[in-house]
């Protein structure tokens, strides 16, 4: 009867009370939501590369090789030679070694030329292979497979002629050797759905024209000719390892990172994700705590609206006390009250989270590719309302505690 | 109606509000017997409120003795106090009596809650409740309707029926008809006798208006029983 008539009073009052209610609903959305980003941008980064045992590329920080090789983002300060690229393969540590090679683009995305092997190698999700769902892998020097965003985002399908760009962001086009689309790869929620993966030699032929950076002027040299010239790199970007056996792979780490020939850097993709989170981690604290504050903000909205309904409830109160209520039953009256607003308010926060999710999900993804899951509440997210509902307990004991001096202090006895 | 026990007993009863020395009410001597009705007549400021609290236990007695149903309530705790007006004590007011946003019903049911062995009393609470508006003349369809939505009449009825629901020993009405028009005076005090004679109950009605006096057993002027001291300030 009394949770009856603590429901019966907020809704007499429903506007300021749904005021209230929307401003912690908003709040603990916002709250979960900055958790379901922070944790869906970790387990989507987490799961972008695995199987992979070390990167190798020139020298440079470990965080940045990673971002570069792996994610796509910034540049190579320096490439590595084939010569090193070659050392390194034939050490008998190394079971396999696919090298990366970056700098070209096609619209928006980005070209990288590799073996075939890549598509054995490279893993994902905790050992997921990539599938290509449409066509073949390439098997001509101007064929190219793309990823899932870019079959989609440009509309590409299987023998679409491409034509890759020099550089990023260039005006610059390798107009004279078209490519092929030979294979569309099935969404894997990794930078490679938006990779255009061309054969490293295709990257040498589409450069046999070009002289440090542009293109020499007179006559292009025909694709035919073009198959027929040597087309062995002389340097890639990077390459991803994997060695024979676990142990080994610190040793081969050490090698390489003391290489007499050339400055390189071989990083652990794990470790170097780990330095990836302390860095952004500092960000990250950032972010909870704004949108903490933003959650007690709300609860101390509904503090100040508790404490001016008061007064105009003093009247409501005495009916309590001459009915024979303690003091202590306003006390309650109050305190359960506050709770029902913030957990109303919590419970609407998780239904808003989710519609936001459900339409963010999509956008997320093409901006950013990052793939947010709309998975049940986890127990820390169900932690976080249980959190939001005592801490508005405890918040509105501050209010409740006046009504229990004033309903003292009026007994039944109120003019109003 | 009287069979003669006290049910209301004041003897030598001061009190002084806090903060407020100037002004204070001495009760030397007030009985109310068993099932009498007695009209209370005072002018406003006369301490009619203070007294009312006083028998109800909100406020406590500097010195002297309250007792009620043979209890001192000066002598119990704060919590106890609550309780025992919750058992022994219906209230009727003015006006605003009802929790506005509550259903008749529950507003009825209010003072079970807090008054288990009234509560006892009463075997199937909603009938009783809803046979109290009956006999109240209240129809049954508004038995579910939120008490804000009730004229001030219907209202007044219904705090008559929570005041009598569990058959408390004692009902204090203070001047519940100021509010109501002559013609409804009338029928809200007709109805409120009957009742109270069919459950016995002792009626203390608290008002400034002496045309009601010839309706109870009894009339008592605020001025002879109470003393009221205001020092000039």
């Amino acid at each position: 009867m009394i949770l009856r008539l603590a429901f019966g009073s907020l809704l007499a009052r429903a506007l300021t009370v749904g005021m209230t209610i929307l401003a912690i609903a908003l709040s603990v959305a916002l709250f979960l939501g900055v958790e379901k980003v922070r944790t869906g941008a970790k387990a989507s980064f987490a799961d972008t590369i695995s199987g992979t045992d070390l990167i190798v590329g020139a020298r440079s920080g470990s965080v940045q090789l990673l971002l570069y090789s792996v994610f796509r983002i910034g540049n190579a300060t320096n490439n590595l030679t084939w010569e090193s690229y070659q050392d390194i393969a034939a050490r008998p540590e190394v079971d396999w070694i696919v090298p990366i090679s970056l700098g070209d683009s096609h619209r928006q995305f980005r070209v990288m030329g590799t073996t075939n092997a890549f598509f054995d190698r490279y893993k994902y999700r905790s050992g997921q292979s990539l599938e290509v769902s449409d066509g073949v892998v390439m098997s001509d020097l101007f064929d190219t497979v793309i990823g899932a965003d870019v079959a989609t985002t440009l509309g590409y399908k299987i023998g679409d002629p491409i034509v890759v760009a020099h550089g990023l962001a260039s005006f610059t086009e390798h107009e004279d050797q078209p490519f092929r689309v030979s294979g569309i790869l099935e969404k894997t929620g990794t930078p490679v759905d938006r990779t255009v993966i061309v054969s490293l030699k295709a990257i040498e032929a589409i450069h046999v024209d070009w002289k440090s950076g542009a293109k020499t002027p007179g006559n292009s040299t025909p694709a035919d000719v073009i198959r027929e010239m040597d087309l062995q790199p002389k340097a890639v970007t990077a390459a991803l390892v994997g060695v024979k056996g676990r142990l080994q792979v610190f040793g081969l780490q050490r090698l390489i990172n003391e290489y007499k020939e050339e400055p390189l850097l071989a990083v652990l993709p794990g470790v170097a994700l780990q330095e990836l989170w302390q860095i952004v981690g500092v960000a990250e604290t950032a972010l909870i705590g704004v949108s903490g504050m933003v959650v007690i903000t709300a609860l101390i909205g509904m503090m100040a609206t508790i404490f001016s309904s008061l007064n105009e409830r003093r009247r409501e109160m005495a009916i309590f006390r001459a009915m024979g209520a303690r003091p202590r039953v306003i006390l309650g009256l109050l305190i359960l009250e506050a709770c029902l607003m913030a957990a109303i308010g919590a419970a609407l926060g998780l239904v808003l989270l989710y519609m936001g999710l459900t339409i963010a999900q999509p956008l997320v993804d093409s901006a950013f590719g990052l793939w947010l899951p709309i998975d049940a509440p986890t127990l820390h997210e169900l932690w976080v309302l249980v959190s939001v509902i005592a801490a508005g307990a405890i918040v509105s004991l501050v209010p409740a505690y006046r009504a229990y001096r004033l309903s003292l202090a009026d007994g039944m006895m109120v003019k109003v | 109606m009287s069979d003669g026990t006290p049910i209301l007993e004041l003897e030598d009863v001061h009190y002084r509000w806090p903060g407020r020395a100037s002004f204070g009410l001495s009760v030397p001597s007030f009985c109310l017997k068993s099932g009498e009705t007695v009209l209370l007549l005072g002018e406003s400021g006369s301490g009619k409120s203070t007294l009312l609290s006083l028998i109800c236990g909100t406020v406590i007695a500097d010195s002297g003795k309250v007792s009620v149903s043979g209890t001192d309530i000066t002598l119990l705790a704060a919590g106890q106090r609550d309780r025992f007006r919750a058992e022994q004590i219906g209230l009727i007011f003015q006006q605003f009596n009802l929790l506005a946003y509550a259903s008749m019903l529950d507003n009825i049911l209010l003072p079970l809650r807090f008054a288990p062995e009234r509560r006892s009393r009463v075997k199937a609470p909603q009938d009783e409740a809803r046979k109290l508006c009956q006999d109240l003349g209240l129809t049954n369809d508004v038995i579910n309707a939120r008490a804000g939505t009730l004229s001030v009449g219907q209202q007044q009825r219904v705090a008559a029926a929570r005041a009598l629901i569990g058959q408390p020993p004692l009902i204090i009405a203070d001047e519940p008809t100021s509010a109501l028009d002559a013609a409804t005076q009338i029928t809200f005090l007709e109805l409120l006798f009957a009742q109270s004679r069919v459950h016995g109950t002792t009626l203390l009605m608290v008002s400034h208006d002496a045309r009601l006096a010839d309706q109870f057993d009894r009339v008592v002027q605020m001025s002879d029983i109470a003393k009221t001291e205001r020092e000039v300030a």
